[in-house]
């Protein structure tokens, strides 16, 4: 920031936004102030109202109280389209495209300065030029399920500023891009910064605000912590005003050496489509031995998920062979086999039953056994045992145990699924983005569970975005890009530069 | 070749309420709306355009009361599921029952009488002269001349060539995306539930002011259900609409000439024939998809949209 901008009147001020949902307080009472080309972080833990903040700027929550001001003059956007037309836009973490649509069409998309009525070609010029004048280049007849995450970051981007955009919201943008693209987008703001765009970047990656942020605003709890310029701040004073405590954060890390023994997963030659019926696996060979954590790094949807959902059997490959040992047979996978604990990707979709109680959540993957039920009958005394068992064993906060599980926290019910899974999970553990979403102390907690797993002899699979949590916790490291596995790395000798050009797809990094 | 000429132009004639309320439905699907009450709408359309018909000087008049009553059936259905985001099955379910049981019941006292008003044949003069193709596809009335080859082009372009377009299609697949972006997904939804009521009176209007003149309570027999059933076949695109409807118009047609000619086919079976039918193809349509890349049904068809859904 130069001196002359410190003088400035701010472009947008906000005081005293409050905003509640049920009882929950998202939002309490907080001020901010962003100048003229400014990139502004909002850093804080998953809850601490960053998300809310930007949606009222953006026009798809009101506010139940509190001013915002842009250019001097008070607004009050009724819905993203008034935002839009207020100079506010917001790339969301959860891109707001429609995936069978083309870029061009996204692009045009309910906005007025679209022709009414047009050819193809008129379409697709007009959404080139626009395309050409932010310098952002994709292809404008593709499909947006054909780009890549990055590429689809930018229709938004650039979507965002054709609408005349001031005022750029970008959530999380960083959360599913690989360092080389995270590089490149931090290019991008910095070049629409200079061009006079206030930026609010938002974040909970702390290297990643130092390194773009002028100024930076914290927030814990729905509460303005502080504000305070980037050039003055360090990871450590980040992380305490974040989390309110001392401790780092990324405190678990590997407690002593692997003691490896023999495999529990084996996969050989797996090819496998998507549900598109696409090819999603080309050939993927991995090993889980007993007592060792095995990390897979990439970007989300390069054939992840069709992967974890092979190994725990809900979904069949087109070839190649998955094995799993359990109480000393090896055999392909059965889906809910005693042995093997799943934490899924979504645990609201493939772990939970929302409407269902804790108790009943805490169980389904025990109650068919001998103690808890009967060949009719559930054993309700040992279910409301094994039940506290979990909520105990996990921590889980849980005010009513038949309330339904949807009225948990993320955080809670991440916790509950952890420690069921693991509680079956003798042999093998298979955790897909075990963390996302989660705040400091559950992270710590689930990733305790992991580690507890592997100490007591399981193997574990931990398939993951977050590349930190990759290296922080494995005792052997894959990546994963386009269906492939590459690379491998053992404790040790993890290299993030290989390993970050290995998930752009850089296979010559993958090294002799 | 007589038989043929007669066949496809009783197809094209049988298939008009299907080519109507299937378009309806294709633009409200389109949307992410599912409206199962088009059964009951062509009803009470049929209905009210035979009792409008009682005392109107023009069979237009009559169309436009049919119209009107079908667009208050869409109203009430916006109401429920894009106002108040009931469960779209449901309504659409409830619909139907009201819908059927209201025309019979308003439609009590002309039951069985010939419709004093009806659209005739206006022959297109040059073409209908062509032979065997001439009478088979240009010797209608306006309704199927509008319904065959105006509207199917009037859909394709709004869909494919216009801005209006791009956000109809975008509320279908995604539409906190396009609610995102400015797009007014209520508004959108609401106008073509209104629009599909308004189409789906004007099949029933179809039925009992040019196919089959009159009221009775049986005149729609289920093909309402085909038309959702088209809408599906047709892979959400209306020139496919088209052909599906002559398709089941032809099958419709196949049954009266049968019994016309008394041919040795028992009647149940051939009435039979095009719910069967439609059943193979709505099996057939659905495996023809499997393993396609991209699903040809909107994403978000039967999912009601809340914006403050956190």
């Amino acid at each position: 920031m130069s001196e002359s901008a410190d003088r400035q009147p701010p472009f947008v001020l906000v005081e005293g936004l409050t905003k509640t949902f049920d009882q929950l307080v998202a939002l309490d009472h907080v001020n901010l102030d962003l100048k003229e080309g400014e990139i502004h972080a909002l850093l804080g833990e998953n809850g601490a109202g960053k998300t809310t903040l930007s949606n009222i700027l953006a026009g798809i929550y009101r506010a139940d109280s509190g001013d915002v001001m842009i250019g001097g003059e008070l607004v009050h956007f009724r819905s993203p389209a008034d935002a839009i037309a207020g100079g506010v836009g917001m790339v969301h973490q959860h891109f707001q495209l429609v995936p069978s649509m083309t870029v061009a069409e996204n692009l045009m998309m309910g906005w007025e300065q679209s022709p009414r009525v047009f050819s193809m070609s008129d379409l697709k010029e007009r959404s080139a030029a626009i395309i050409e004048e932010y310098d952002l280049p994709v292809d404008p007849g593709a499909r947006i399920f054909d780009l890549s995450v990055g590429k689809q970051q930018r229709v938004e981007i650039v979507r965002t500023l054709a609408r005349g955009a001031q005022l750029l919201i970008l959530d999380e943008p960083t959360a599913v891009l690989t360092p080389e693209e995270t590089e490149e987008l931090f290019e991008v703001l910095r070049r629409l910064a200079a061009g006079g765009r206030t930026v609010i970047f938002i974040s909970h990656k702390l290297n990643e605000v130092l390194s773009i942020a002028d100024r930076i605003t914290i927030l814990r709890s729905g509460k303005h912590m502080a504000t305070i310029p980037g050039a003055n701040a360090t990871v450590d004073r980040l992380a305490q005003l974040m989390t309110g405590s001392e401790t780092p954060i990324e405190a678990v890390s590997q407690t002593g050496p692997a003691k490896a023994g023999e495999a529990v997963l084996t996969v050989r030659d797996l090819h496998a489509l998507s549900s598109r019926g696409l090819p999603a696996l080309r050939g993927v060979d991995l090993t889980v031995r007993s007592g060792e954590i095995v990390g897979i790094a990439g970007v989300s949807g390069n054939g992840q998920t069709e992967l974890a959902e092979i190994i725990v059997g809900i979904r069949a490959g087109t070839s190649g062979q998955v094995l799993v040992t359990t109480e000393g047979t090896t055999q392909p996978p059965t889906p809910g086999q005693i042995g093997i604990g799943h934490i899924p990707e979504d645990r609201m979709e493939h772990a939970l039953v929302g409407v269902a109680s804790t108790t009943r959540n805490a169980v389904t993957r025990r109650y068919r056994t001998a103690e808890l039920s009967t060949k009719t009958r559930l054993r309700w005394g040992p279910i409301r045992e094994y039940a506290q068992e979990v909520i105990k064993d996990g921590r889980v906060q849980v005010r009513e145990v038949d309330a339904p599980v949807a009225q948990l926290s993320g955080g809670n019910q991440q916790r509950l699924v952890a420690t069921r899974e693991a509680k079956v999970a003798d042999e093998f553990l298979l955790a897909v983005h075990p963390t996302f979403g989660l705040d400091v102390q559950a992270t710590a907690e689930v990733r305790q569970t992991l580690q507890d797993k592997r100490n007591a002899g399981a193997g574990v699979l931990l398939i993951s975005e977050d590349l930190d949590e990759v290296l922080a916790m494995s005792d052997r490291l894959v990546v994963m890009y386009g269906g492939e596995v590459l690379g491998g790395f053992t404790r040790g000798e993890f290299d993030r530069d290989r390993i970050g050009l290995l998930m752009g797809g850089h296979r010559e990094a993958a090294g002799e | 070749m007589d038989t043929l000429t007669n066949v496809i132009s009783t197809a094209i004639d049988a298939g008009a309420v299907i080519v109507f309320a299937g378009m309806g439905e294709l633009l409200l699907e389109r949307t992410g709306v599912l409206n199962l009450g088009l059964e009951g709408i062509i009803a009470i359309g049929a209905a009210s355009a035979v009792l409008a018909a009682q005392w109107a000087s023009s069979p237009f008049i009559a169309l436009g009361v049919a119209i009107l009553v079908g667009a208050g059936m869409g109203v009430v259905f916006m109401l429920t599921t894009v106002v108040f985001r009931a469960n779209q099955v449901l309504s659409g379910l409830a619909l139907f029952l009201v819908g059927t049981g209201l025309a019979a019941h308003l439609g009590g006292p002309v039951t069985g009488n010939p419709s004093p008003l009806t659209f005739e044949s206006v022959p297109i003069p040059g073409l209908a002269e062509i032979p065997y193709l001439g009478p088979a596809l240009f010797d209608h009335d306006v309704l199927v001349y509008f319904g065959y080859f105006i509207m199917p082009f009037i859909v394709w372009f709004l869909l494919n060539r216009t801005r209006h377009g791009i956000n109809l299609r975008a509320i279908g697949e995604d539409p906190s995306a396009a609610d995102a972006t400015g797009v007014s997904v209520m508004g959108i939804r609401s106008f073509y539930a209104i629009l599909g009521g308004a189409l789906a009176g004007i099949g029933g209007a179809t039925l009992s002011l040019a196919f089959t003149p009159g009221w009775t309570p049986n005149v729609v027999a289920g093909r309402g259900w085909i038309a959702l059933a088209v809408v599906i076949f047709a892979m959400w695109r209306p020139g496919r609409l088209v052909v599906g409807a002559v398709l089941f118009g032809a099958l419709i047609s196949v049954s009266f000439i049968a019994q016309d000619r008394g041919w040795n086919i028992p009647g149940q079976v051939l009435n039979m024939l095009p719910y069967l039918i439609t059943l193979a193809l709505i099996v057939v349509a659905v495996l023809r998809n499997l393993g396609k890349r991209a699903t040809v049904a909107p994403a978000a068809l039967a999912v009601p949209f809340f914006r403050e859904e956190r």
